[in-house]
């Protein structure tokens, strides 16, 4: 097959809020930069976020960055690294300011300042109160964020190769990275993209779960591009959830109805978090009830004909309330679990939101990896930023609308840690190692040859089913033990996929096989990463780690106070410390987690 | 499957969950009935942002083209 090649000063894999953001740096300073994406940028996954971005801006009540970086530290379970953390929440306002002259239509105060609003978990005062940090532009902030960066993008002249696929990670014997391989989708040809900076934004890999929020296009493909690079993937068991997602579907039932009256309910119609929490019931927090929903599936008083859901009941409440306060609840239902609410009850179950882990950096954006006693060395010619990278702001749980910010800081920190790494740079490109491609075409020519081969559309299905039951929002030792194995006999399955379509143009089913490629090697390192850390924090939470006054919440900061690091090779994890150290202030010390 | 088609099921990949839902839904139900009228359509209908489709689908913009009324509600499925 023949391999076409191109040649640009960078390249950036993800045209989101993340990758766009990175390119307008390097555009702007003149850089001959090349920004892949598989659909068009305006369609990336950052359009879903609706909620906002924070920033201490203190518009409308006295606010401080080092309040919000107490904040963060707090919600990331003392797992984020204290330097880039600081980092963020200090960069915050300009980066947000910056936005808006770029455009950004943002909500405004009378004064013509931004507008900030409340939102949960960010506070005043190193934890006193809650105030209001975050900026939106009315319920569309991701959309009006990636349509003000993408102009500003066009203006600089950055080139967009838009469906272009992104394959594999090229690093040459020193293990220096040199670019990428990718797909046109439209020839179904290969092109070489050899650059001096290789900088990954793609987003998030939700799609590992049977039920999540993510659009499809979620798949993780940065992250096992990563993987099979030989560059190890941080703190991968750490996955944020939302108790109340449709079956399967995965689209949100707000928690709303739970407020006007909804009851959860098990296969005998038993409403069981009368058990869980006998005071405030179906009205608990958030983990209490995703608790509660996983401990009844396990023990097989969930619903449908594979017991895998409970039942979100609302069939007592007055039609008309249902129409006037939870509007919108009834066309959800119909539309994506196929049952009028009204009637009849609908399946839920606590559905995958966000990824914390990623593809380990520094605050600058540079990707590190261990070697030799060091465990942060940096990989020459290779940057990450947004939801593929772990810097690692949002340690063991990320806060609302902090994500956002993520893009906008660290989209911008690494493309100027680009522009200064040139400037040391030789004038020439690196030369391409001889089997720069060889990967890529061996997983084509594989697919075009595959017989006997297994459905792409069902071993995803298995991958998903399986992660979902053993390493959801509650996890069991046991449970994990056997997903392991489990997930590592799925891989093999992946490994021999058959597409019966070989066309060249538009080859869809060739893609998703590509994007199951991505997805198989998130799910292993979730499940590992989750097996190996005997421990509860943040959002990984383990029944056999349960709350003890000797580790508060399951938290053990003696043994596991350090961040996971997982290998595709030989399928094993290391460890690396936290970075404890802020840049200019004291760390924010250890103490319970409580709100 | 022909080209069209196949290109088309890649443009059904959105931004938004719903919108991957809704349209997946619509093509596999609906796909091979379409005039070709309306395959000219549902191109044009595409080319919308997904918070503009999601506007149009839960009513709370009017679409501004009647050619893309009917497909709507068959991609509104309710
Ligand atoms: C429903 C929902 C609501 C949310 N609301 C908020 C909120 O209010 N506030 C907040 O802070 N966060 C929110 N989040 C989280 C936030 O939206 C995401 O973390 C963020 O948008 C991720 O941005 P990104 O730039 O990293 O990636 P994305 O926006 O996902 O972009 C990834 C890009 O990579 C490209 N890509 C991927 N793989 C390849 C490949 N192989 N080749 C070429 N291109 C590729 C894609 O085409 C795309 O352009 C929300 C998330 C969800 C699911």
């Amino acid at each position: 097959m023949k391999v076409n090649k191109r040649t640009f000063d960078a390249v950036i894999v993800g045209a989101g809020g993340a990758g766009l953001r990175a390119a307008l740096q390097l555009s702007e300073a003149g850089l001959k930069t090349a920004v892949l994406t598989k659909v068009f940028p305006t369609r990336s996954h950052t359009v879903a976020a609706q909620g906002g971005v924070a920033a201490s801006l203190g518009n409308s009540e006295e606010d401080h960055w080092h309040w919000h970086m107490y904040d963060t530290v707090k919600g990331s379970d003392w797992l984020g690294d204290q330097d880039a953390i600081e980092f963020m929440c200090r960069k915050a306002n300009e980066v947000v300011i910056e936005l808006e002259h770029y455009g950004m239509p943002f909500d405004r105060l009378d004064n013509g300042k931004i507008y900030q609003r409340p939102f949960g978990g960010h506070m005043s005062n190193f934890g006193e109160k809650p105030v209001r940090r975050s900026c939106a532009a009315a319920d569309r902030t991701g959309h009006a964020m990636l349509h003000a960066l993408y102009q500003r993008n066009v203006r600089a002249n950055t080139q967009f190769f838009v469906e272009w696929m992104a394959l594999d990670l090229i690093r040459d014997q020193d293990g220096d990275v040199l670019g990428v391989t990718a797909l046109e989708m439209e020839t179904g040809e290969i092109t070489i993209f050899h650059a001096k900076a290789t900088l990954f934004a793609t987003g998030g890999a939700g799609r590992i779960y049977y039920s999540s929020t993510n659009a499809f296009i979620n798949t993780g493909d940065g992250l096992g591009m990563a993987a099979r690079a030989g560059i190890p993937l941080e703190d991968m068991e750490f996955w944020q959830f939302h108790p109340t997602g449709v079956s399967g579907a995965g689209v949100l039932i707000t928690e709303g109805v739970r407020g006007e009256g909804g009851i959860l309910r098990n296969s005998s119609g038993e409403r069981f978090m009368e058990r869980y929490a006998p005071n405030a019931k179906d009205l608990a927090s958030r983990d209490v009830v995703s608790r509660a929903m996983t401990t009844e599936i396990k023990e097989g008083r969930g619903c449908g004909p594979n017991k895998d859901y409970v039942l979100l009941d609302i069939t007592h409440l007055d039609p008309k309330v249902i129409m006037s306060r939870l509007p919108g609840i009834r066309e959800i239902s119909i539309q994506f679990a196929g049952v009028d609410p009204i009637k009849e009850p609908i399946p839920v179950v606590p559905t995958c939101h966000y990824q914390m882990g990623g593809i380990p950096t520094n605050y600058t954006g540079r990707v590190v990896i261990p070697q030799g006693s060091d465990p942060e060395v940096v990989v020459p010619g290779f940057y990450a930023a947004g939801e593929c990278a772990c810097a690692s702001v949002h340690g063991a749980n990320r806060l609302g609308t902090n994500s956002l910010l993520d893009l906008l800081v660290f989209g911008k920190a690494s493309g100027e840690a680009v522009i200064e790494d040139f400037k040391k740079m030789p004038k020439a490109h690196k030369e391409l190692p001889k089997d720069a491609a060889d990967l890529s075409l061996a997983r084509i020519n594989r697919l075009n040859t595959q017989t006997n081969g297994e459905s792409v559309h069902e071993v995803q299905l298995a991958m998903r089913r399986v992660m979902q039951e053993h390493a959801g929002v509650f996890r069991f030792g046991d449970m994990l033990k056997q997903g392991v194995e489990k997930i590592m006999q799925i891989a093999e399955r992946a490994a021999r996929t058959e597409i019966k379509d070989k066309s060249q143009v538009f080859n869809t089913a060739r893609v998703e096989a590509l994007e199951l490629d991505n997805l198989i090697e998130v799910a292993k390192a979730t499940m590992v990463s989750a097996e190996g850390r005997k421990e509860s924090r943040g959002a990984h939470v383990r029944d056999d780690a349960p709350d003890t006054p000797e580790f508060p919440n399951g938290r053990n900061d003696k043994e596991w106070l350090k961040h996971t690091l997982w290998y595709r090779d030989g399928n094993r994890l290391a460890y690396k410390p936290v970075h404890f150290q802020p840049l200019t202030v004291e760390p924010i010390e250890l103490k319970k987690r409580a709100y | 499957m022909d080209e069209w088609e196949r290109r088309l099921r890649w443009h059904c990949r959105r931004g938004m969950l719903e919108m991957d839902l809704l349209l997946q839904r619509f093509l596999d139900r609906y796909l091979a009935t379409l005039t070709s009228d309306e395959r000219g359509a549902l191109e044009d209908l595409l080319k919308y942002d997904d918070i503009e489709l999601t506007a149009f689908l839960n009513g709370r913009r009017e679409c501004p083209d009647p050619r893309f009324a009917s497909l709507l509600e068959r991609i509104r499925g309710l």
